[in-house]
């Protein structure tokens, strides 16, 4: 059993128009130190994904369904109370954008030192040390002027770095990390991946990286999870996807990757954009942007206009495509006969 | 810390210039100090030298600086009505107009934080929606109004029985609708004097209660402004990512609200509303005319319909004078609370 | 408006397609405050013609019917359904009349107010540099020195200058320019607030690199990217002017008794409040209470449909 199993999740918003379903039967697992990815455009529900497994998503957002289960305890339906010794102690978060993060009014130490007591008896001032010694640990200059600072005397590597070793604070399982680079320049951040990825592999933490830049993943996760409209679209060995992508969406974010493309050519894109969560397509949410609805011989699938695809296993990873699901099919009939 | 001192001094002084102008040339265009002092028997030519004596054929700057110099000074020169220097009258109602104004803004503060951070907490219970209704309603009642039905509930009671006195219900509703009045609703009482021409109410519960009712009317304008602010700002507070993080860090929900998100919420709602607390000054204008409280807003008032201008020219700079001093208070308690404003005197 | 047929959708159909519209038949209150509103505009501006007397007419008035109560109290005479005042002018034609002062400068005010308050924040917005500061200095002083302050400070000059007759005959335009002047800064500051944002943005570089007139750039084209705070901030003006107006005329530097506004009929009734007589007061008051509320609702629901950027302060 693994250390977390999230089994068909699903979260909505209610809306005036009615609820919309911003996560369908999402399933995945993250074992001990393992480090996951999950990559999608903005809007495919990977945030939502990311606060649902503490139970932070804000009103109207709710869950609907599902189970998430953390070493051995579910999370969904626990008191308030409960989920609080969880959050910041066994699991923790590190947000998008680190100028925004940080209460603007508190001290670094206040900040850290209120994280440490909300989970253990411990005075102020081990609490300070603890902190210090992360800082020192998320190398970040003259650690010990810092905790008398407040986030506006920092720059946004810096402060992101703070929220690094508030997130290690309390030497929790697993690190949510929604994004924890974007919002910062791009010379630094390579620099604050390397550190985070560091850190986890040094004290064993599992990482759950949500994150569109397909590089970072392919670089830090052993296992990934692609998603579309709110769906899990394909999944498996993060190595396996990216260099044999099954599901054609998996397929056109990696050739959209400027590195994909031919010196002198046009970035390949995927036509159109995601639909909205209110108004999905039929069928195969992606379907409208996909260039393997028409066979091969020019006929028509019309499963993907009709039916919503089942998850196919293909080695060692799944995708949810009708065209994948042919594919192997065609491939055991043949296979089928010569055994007879 | 020292430059941001200087900048709001100068910002200040600047105020106060414009103030002094605007009275100056009140003072200027309107009073005739001739005409008060001699009256209408004597000839044009005596006028005139006198006009001449006093520097009133100077040219506008002179005036105008002989103007600011005396203000510089607290000297206005005398009321008509009084026959006292200006500063002493308006000195003598000032106390009565500061306590009526430290009285309202005490119910204020008291009642509009629990209550703003209640509905920004649970903004669907019907508790909030019941505050939030009586707000709106609130601020569309002038504060005279709300002053004259205060003294109709309270000083002169209401008896009414519309109800069937003979049920139960009727009598118990009735009763609800009856008040006994009594409240002291004119003027001040006999205040404790202190020191000087300073009397206050606070001193006695006999005083207290002549405060009661012009306190609450003069609190009743600002305490729906400042509860639907509070309210606005700590929703958007609590919208904000610090607020998710501190949630996702396992924080207890009562430090969030009341450490992270008030605090971040009373920035805002500090700069408007110790601004909004200077102008109740001018409310009280309102409040001392309907309960005859004995201070500066009803001086005014009896100023203008006297044409007193010596009188009114001093209630300005002084009453301009209260609104710069509180304006930059307002600043300098921003400046200690919000840690972004000190980057000037930070050690580096 | 001929040419509307042929567009594809008329702006009526786009009305009627609109969230504004939308959400207006989801909001009972928002529904009451517009019946309401429009009945005692209606009432107000019909109050000539629905009046069962003239109160501006001396000789339909009776002294010996004075102080006359309401219909439900005892000693109420039919004649006059809502009592009579001091003067024995029935009350329910006063406070039609007087709605209808009310009204007229409450609307007044805001236009002059509007008017100064934008093309004040647009020159402010626009320009920057020295017009702005000066514009917005001034805007600072007059909001802290509160705009009541400035009402009764420039309605007491110009009683002053003009004397008391004179002000009360020019009584309506005179408190339409008082209350005008106090109330600009909160039109400005909104107005440059969102002149600011619309600046940066790249359809006015476009407009300025054609060769556009500045006069041109702003009221062509970044104004109308204005209105909606506009149009939230005049519904909360509307009932702010009303209340200012009746303050003033509380304090006797308004409407006279002669011809009286719902503030100055507050004013004479408040004198017989002692004697007994609450309703030369209070029911004027429920009136001026109802007619407030009624647009601050207004407001509020317009402000959470459009959800402009406002001015905070």
């Amino acid at each position: 059993m693994s250390l977390l199993d999230v089994n068909h999740l699903d979260v909505r918003f209610a809306l005036r128009g009615g609820d919309v379903r911003a996560l369908r039967d999402v399933c995945f697992s993250l074992d001990r130190g393992e480090r996951l990815g999950i990559v999608g455009e903005s809007g495919a529900g990977k945030s939502v994904a990311a606060f649902s497994l503490l139970n932070l998503i804000a009103k109207p957002g709710y869950i609907a369904g599902g189970s998430i289960c953390f070493d051995g305890q579910e999370l969904i339906g626990l008191s308030d109370r409960k989920l609080r010794k969880v959050r910041g102690h066994r699991m923790s978060m590190i947000f998008q954008d680190p100028m925004m993060t940080l209460n603007p009014v508190l001290t670094i130490g206040e900040q850290m030192v209120e994280c440490l007591k909300a989970h253990r008896r411990i005075s102020t001032r081990e609490a300070r040390s603890i902190s210090l010694n992360k800082l020192q640990q998320v190398q970040i200059p003259s650690p010990e002027a810092r905790l008398d600072q407040y986030p506006h005397e920092l720059s946004g590597g810096m402060r992101q770095r703070v929220i690094i070793a508030i997130a290690l604070l309390l030497d929790p399982d697993v690190i949510i990390a929604d994004e924890p680079t974007t919002a910062l320049d791009v010379t630094i951040q390579a620099e604050i991946m390397a550190l985070l990825l560091e850190l986890c592999e040094k004290h064993n933490v599992g990482l759950i990286l949500i994150t569109h830049d397909l590089g970072v993943v392919s670089q830090v996760t052993q296992r990934m999870l692609v998603m579309y409209a709110g769906r899990v679209i394909e999944q498996g060995p993060t190595r396996e996807i990216i260099n044999d992508p099954q599901h054609p969406y998996t397929q056109g974010l990696i050739n959209a990757l400027p590195q994909m493309a031919t010196p002198g050519s046009r970035l390949n894109q995927i036509p159109g954009s995601m639909p909205s969560l209110s108004n999905l397509p039929s069928g195969c949410a992606f379907h409208p942007r996909c260039a393997f609805v028409e066979r091969a011989d020019g006929s028509r699938r019309q499963a993907c206009h009709d039916q919503v695809p089942e998850f196919v296993t293909s080695g060692n990873c799944q995708a949810a495509c009708h065209m994948v699901a042919e594919m192997i099919e065609s491939e055991r009939i043949p296979a089928e006969e010569q055994d007879r | 810390m020292i430059a941001f001192l200087i900048k709001r001094l100068f910002h200040a002084l600047l105020v106060m210039f414009v103030i002094s102008v605007i009275a100056f040339a009140i003072q200027d265009n309107l009073g005739d100090p001739i005409q008060q002092m001699v009256g209408q028997s004597v000839p044009e030519s005596e006028r005139e030298a006198l006009r001449e004596e006093l520097g009133l054929n100077d040219p506008f700057l002179v005036q105008y600086l002989r103007f600011a110099v005396n203000a510089a000074h607290f000297d206005f020169g005398y009321s008509y009505v009084f026959n006292q220097p200006t500063t002493d009258v308006v000195l003598r109602h000032l106390p009565a107009t500061l306590e009526l104004v430290a009285a309202a803004t005490f119910l204020i503060i008291v009642l509009s934080v629990p209550i703003g951070v209640y509905s920004a907490i649970k903004p669907r219970a019907w508790l909030s929606r019941f505050f939030m209704g009586v707000s709106i309603v609130g601020i569309s009642i002038p504060v005279f109004l709300t002053a004259i039905v205060l003294i109709q509930l309270f000083a002169i009671g209401v008896s009414w029985t519309p109800f069937p006195a003979d049920t139960g219900w009727g009598a118990w509703l009735n009763d609800l609708i009856t008040t006994e009045g009594g409240m002291p609703a004119y003027g001040r009482g006999d205040p404790v004097p202190v020191f000087g021409t300073w009397e206050t109410n606070f001193a006695s519960l006999e005083g207290l209660s002549y405060l009661v009712l012009p306190a609450i009317s003069l609190a009743s304008i600002m305490l729906p402004l400042f509860i639907r602010l509070i309210r606005a700002e700590m929703l958007e507070v609590l919208q904000s990512d610090y607020v998710k993080f501190a949630r996702a860090k396992g924080i207890s929900p009562r430090r969030i609200y009341f450490l992270h998100a008030l605090k971040n919420t009373m920035l805002p709602v500090i700069t408007v509303g110790g601004v909004q607390i200077g102008t109740l000054v001018a409310y009280t204008i309102l409040t001392e005319t309907v309960f005859q409280w004995p201070g500066m807003g009803l001086m005014f008032l009896d100023a203008i319909e006297r044409s007193d201008i010596p009188l009114i020219v001093t209630y300005l700079m002084i009453v301009g004078l209260i609104f710069v001093i509180t304006n930059t208070l307002v600043d300098l308690i921003y400046g200690l609370i919000n840690p972004t404003v000190k980057l000037t005197g930070k050690p580096a | 408006m001929t040419t509307l047929t042929s567009r594809p959708k008329s702006r009526w159909e786009r009305f009627c397609d609109s969230y504004l519209l939308y959400s207006f038949k989801r909001d009972l209150i928002a529904q009451i405050s517009l019946l309401v509103f429009i009945a005692l505009v209606a009432v107000a501006v019909l109050a000539p013609w629905l009046a069962p007397m003239n109160p501006y007419d001396l000789s339909q008035i009776d002294i010996l019917a004075s102080e006359l109560p309401p219909f439900w109290v005892d000693g109420s005479d039919p004649a006059y359904l809502m009592g009579t005042d001091a003067q024995g002018r029935d009350l329910l034609s006063t406070i039609l009349y007087g709605a209808r002062v009310s009204l007229i400068i409450g609307f007044g005010a805001v236009l002059m107010q509007a008017t100064l308050g934008v093309c004040f924040g647009l020159l402010a917005g626009y320009l920057g540099g020295r017009v702005d500061a000066f514009l917005m200095r001034l805007a600072d002083i007059q909001l802290s020195f509160s705009t009541l302050m400035v009402a009764i400070v420039v309605g007491a000059l110009f009683k002053a200058i003009f004397g008391g007759g004179t002000f009360s005959d020019y009584a309506v335009p005179l408190l339409v320019l008082i209350i005008g002047l106090a109330e600009w800064p909160q039109y400005a500051r909104t107005v440059r607030a969102s002149v600011l944002a619309e600046k940066g943005k790249e359809y006015v570089d476009a407009a300025r690199v054609m060769g556009l007139s500045s006069r041109r750039i702003m009221f062509r084209h970044i104004l109308p990217n204005t209105l909606s705070p506009i149009f939230v901030i005049s519904t909360v003006q509307v009932a702010n002017a009303i209340i200012s107006e009746a303050a003033l005329s509380f304090l006797g530097l308004g409407m006279p008794e002669t011809q009286p506004s719902l503030g100055s009929l507050i004013k004479s009734g408040f004198d017989y409040l002692q004697s007994g007589s609450w309703w030369i007061t209070l029911i004027p008051g429920v009136v001026l209470v109802v007619l407030v509320l009624v647009i601050n609702l207004l407001g509020d629901w317009l402000r959470d449909v459009l959800n402009p950027r406002l001015y905070k302060g």
